[in-house]
């Protein structure tokens, strides 16, 4: 595959006509597979022998977590593309992404809460992975007001790329605190290839239907927004050469 | 059809509706700006091109 052509979509007009193609059928997916994921889980998957009917709750947290995460990953690549190349597009979508990726957070912590409440006697434990994933939420709140609170739209991208690569840290951190210190109220990891670690079958697809509904979900919004970005941005450098003719 | 989900209906009832919820809004602020930036964008390059 030619790596070049590749990097034909950082022009932002071929993004623009790639993703017009792309968007509905990103969009037509994740409603699909968001809406029926969630559907089975609810509706057609049985109580767990332990936690009763909260188990339900996996459908909206697991798959939120995880792209929680992943948001932040795709931010940091598309920043490191922006510090090494300078393409305006991957620093706009991560900008588009943060967002995203900060709801998807509040989600994981909101359900973690409730879920935990009735499971653990507690909303909240200053527990390694949950205070990891409320400091990776700060990360989302201070990158989003860092961006806008910078005019130059280069000084900007500049300064959160640095910031996104510190959050980065937390991210991962997020992803293995419980590996890392063997302690806290929260369970290992749902999602594993040991066979005997993964969640039961039966709940089991309904979730990867649910987390394939969440990156669906994602793909678009950051499609979408990132053309956003992209034209606002355009509007603004119209905008200045207006005031400068002036 | 609705599911019975015993002594704990409110906690697994609230974390859906509390994640659709802001799941919606997500959606309808993205949309809605997407909206507003291409209409204004349009308004702009229109001006521009009478204004030569």
């Amino acid at each position: 595959m030619n790596l070049n052509a590749f990097w034909e979509y950082a022009n932002p007009k071929k993004f623009i006509q790639t993703t017009d193609r792309l968007l509905p059928w990103f969009a037509g997916l994740a409603a699909v597979t968001l809406v029926g994921g969630l559907i089975w889980g609810f509706f057609f998957t049985p109580e767990d022998y332990r936690q009763g009917s909260t188990v339900k709750i996996i459908y909206l947290h697991v798959p939120s977590a995880l792209m929680a995460i992943n948001a932040w990953l795709m931010m940091l690549v598309t920043s490191l593309i922006w510090i090494v190349r300078r393409h305006h597009v991957s620093a706009l979508a991560a900008r588009a992404a943060a967002p995203v990726g900060m709801v998807m957070t509040v989600i994981a912590l909101v359900t973690g809460a409730i879920w935990g409440q009735p499971m653990w006697g507690t909303w909240w434990a200053w527990d390694p992975r949950l205070t990891s994933f409320l400091i990776l939420f700060l990360f989302y709140l201070g990158y989003i007001a860092l961006w806008e609170a910078i005019e130059n739209d280069d000084t900007a991208a500049d300064l959160t790329s640095i910031l996104c690569l510190v959050g980065s840290v937390f991210a991962l951190l997020s992803r293995y605190a419980v590996n890392f210190w063997n302690q806290g109220l929260h369970q290992g990891a749902s999602l594993s290839l040991d066979k005997e670690e993964n969640v039961a079958d039966v709940f089991w697809y309904p979730l990867l239907v649910c987390m394939a509904g969440f990156v669906f979900l994602f793909i678009a919004l950051v499609l979408m927004r990132t053309r956003t970005e992209i034209r606002a941005r355009r509007m603004r450098a119209l905008l200045a050469r207006e005031r400068m003719g002036a | 059809m609705m599911p019975d989900l015993g002594k704990y209906a409110e906690a697994v009832l609230s974390s859906y509706a509390v994640s659709i919820l802001l799941i919606a809004v997500l959606i309808a602020v993205s949309v809605r700006r997407s909206n507003r930036i291409k209409n204004e964008l349009q308004e702009v390059e229109k001006k521009v091109k009478s204004n030569g």
